[in-house]
């Protein structure tokens, strides 16, 4: 279990972390989720001890990072895959942190094994790609297999098999009953793999829901509809009791409603539809939406003087989700 | 807690794991040796040309020891890599991830490394010395002579000495390009020059390097050199305290500073 009391870290005049309070509880997949800025890596440093909060307190079953006794024993963390010396082997470079902890040297073999790179035990590491560097990073993780293990953004920059691998990875670890804290910025992600959901922008605690809430109540289904009579078919919908709210070009969005109800609601008053349809927002956009007002870096597009609404990118986010819910 | 033997162990690996350890070690004693040899071997064919005064106040061991003025540089590199690879590689978060109690991980590390610096530095001391000395034919003296072993075992001290202080100069900077930017010049260039400006001369003789170099000397303000207020064990000491001065600080850096 790691509580978070109050964790506050500011760099001068901007807070990175507000303070944020939150438990993680053991035997799950709890997803640390913000988008780029949020501070989540931060948050990570400071629950290592690396960083020094501003105030607040974070204890591993009860202690500070610093009081407990070889600490890769109670806790792996992959906090940046190029964290290794790079001329270095693999195999030295996870014996020299085995023997700071007086794990036995037999589970480095076993740590890369597990990872996959034992063909590449004796090679240096600045030799290494992103991914490879990634999978020495878990394998320093799981060295001296903790109870607790700490991934931030393990999928950063890896091809899909990589990806699919640290999936497969984390529910294994979960499936043994281990504590398992993954940050992210990709809530398709974190919808595949967490139980437990922490959401975090600009530093403060926005959500601390399990995943099945979180679905339950931001997976909003609403009927989008198009009219070239909108201006009757609103009064049409009002006097009905939809609300209709307009979403730009020219389509409505109705929560809540049938597109069997609205079509005959429609043709009862001889009302033409050029679209009318079911859609699902997908959590990305729900994680957007509730993210909105604490993203850090807001792309502005040149030449207009607002910015364009946040879209997802493409239909496919949202669909990945639905086709693992599915699975 | 963090088992001290553990840590010290894995310091070790760490230490012997990585090829700059072995050129910048091999370097110091290489470039200290062939240094002194060659300008013991000058010394002897022109010894004739040297002033009365000079011939006077001849240190045949100090001579021995010319070399350390260029291999003290590569013990400077040793002292920084050690430290500032942890640094410039990322490494540090996973060391100190592992053993976070700063002076126990610090301490560990520089202990490891000044007692590698020491041995080396003894071995390129004696080296040195002895082949000085066989290359100065008629003006060479002996190891059994009067101050002269002081003076051999300060010159592996001095270099230990040196490699410590630039771990400490690492450790407070946390980069070893800075640090290197900045202890390479002071030791080549700003040192020797100040030393050897009447005024800058009062302030430079408490120079880590220059207070250091004084234990190697066995006759008093030989061949010129400057007439400090310390003796060879004094000036030593002077060293020991910039040494000490670089860890503390150093420490409070690690310990204060975010990873």
């Amino acid at each position: 279990m790691i509580e978070l009391e109050g964790l506050t870290k500011r760099f001068g005049s901007t807070t990175a972390v507000d303070d944020l309070s939150f438990q993680v509880r053991p035997g799950v997949v709890t997803g640390f989720l913000g988008p780029n800025g949020a501070g989540k890596s931060t948050t990570m440093r400071m629950m290592l001890d690396l960083d020094n909060p501003t105030s607040g307190t974070v204890r591993i079953d009860g202690k500070h990072y610093r009081e407990l006794e070889e600490p890769l024993k109670y806790i792996g963390a992959l906090l940046d895959a190029k964290a290794m010396h790079g001329g270095r082997s693999a195999y030295n470079n996870l014996l020299c942190l085995a023997q700071s902890n007086r794990i036995p040297a037999s589970r480095v073999a076993e740590a890369l094994d597990v990872v996959g790179l034992t063909a590449v035990a004796r090679k240096k590491t600045k030799s290494f790609s992103l991914g490879m560097g990634q999978r020495l990073g878990i394998a320093s993780a799981l060295l001296g297999d903790p109870e607790i293990l700490m991934f931030d953004e393990p999928v950063n920059g890896l091809d899909p098999e990589g990806i699919h691998w640290i999936r497969n990875l984390m529910k294994t670890l979960a499936c043994q009953g281990r504590t398992i804290f993954v940050s992210s910025h990709l809530m398709s992600e974190m919808a595949l793999t967490a139980e437990h959901l922490i959401v975090i922008g600009q530093g403060r605690l926005l959500a601390d829901t399990s995943m099945a809430d979180f679905i339950h109540e931001n997976s909003r289904s609403y009927v989008r509809l198009r009219s070239p009579q909108q201006e009757r078919l609103r009064d049409v919908l009002h006097e009905s009791g939809f609300t209709a709210v307009e979403s730009g070009n020219g389509t409505l969005e109705i929560d809540g409603a049938t597109t069997e109800a609205i079509g005959e609601l429609a043709a009862s008053h001889q009302l033409v539809l050029h679209e009318l349809s079911a859609q699902r927002a997908s959590l990305e956009e729900a994680f957007m939406q509730m993210t909105a007002g604490a993203v850090e870096y807001h792309a502005h597009s040149t030449g207009e003087a607002a910015p364009p609404p946040a879209t997802p990118p493409g239909p496919q986010w949202g669909q990945s989700y639905q086709s693992s819910k599915g699975a | 807690m963090a088992s001290v033997p553990a840590v010290l162990r894995s310091e070790w690996t760490k230490i012997r794991t990585v090829s700059s350890t072995t050129w910048t070690l091999v370097s110091a004693l290489v470039v200290t040796v062939a240094m002194g040899a060659a300008l013991s071997a000058l010394l002897k064919s022109t010894f004739d040309d040297l002033s009365p005064e000079e011939q006077l106040t001849f240190d045949p061991t100090f001579i021995s020891f010319s070399g350390m003025i260029l291999g003290q540089l590569a013990m400077v590199v040793f002292g920084v890599l050690v430290v500032g690879t942890e640094y410039s590689s990322g490494m540090i978060r996973t060391s100190l991830a592992a053993v976070p109690q700063r002076a126990t991980f610090i301490f560990s590390k520089i202990t490891v490394a000044t007692a590698l610096a020491l041995a080396v530095g003894m071995a390129t001391s004696f080296l040195t010395f002895f082949l000085g000395q066989a290359l100065l034919g008629e003006h060479r003296t002996t190891i059994g002579a009067d101050n002269v072993l002081r003076a051999v075992v300060g010159g592996g001290l001095y270099m230990g000495l040196i490699a410590l202080f630039s771990m400490g100069v690492a450790t407070m900077l946390r980069s070893s390009m800075l640090s290197l930017g900045i202890l390479m010049p002071f030791f080549f260039l700003v040192s020797q020059i100040l030393a050897s400006v009447p005024k800058a001369k009062t302030v430079a003789r408490y120079f880590p390097d220059q207070a250091g170099s004084k234990i190697m000397q066995v006759v008093p303000d030989a061949m010129g050199s400057d007439k400090a207020p310390y003796g060879p064990w004094g000036g030593l000491g002077i060293m020991v305290i910039w040494a000490a001065v670089a860890l503390l600080g150093g420490y409070l850096v690690l310990k204060k500073r975010d990873a």
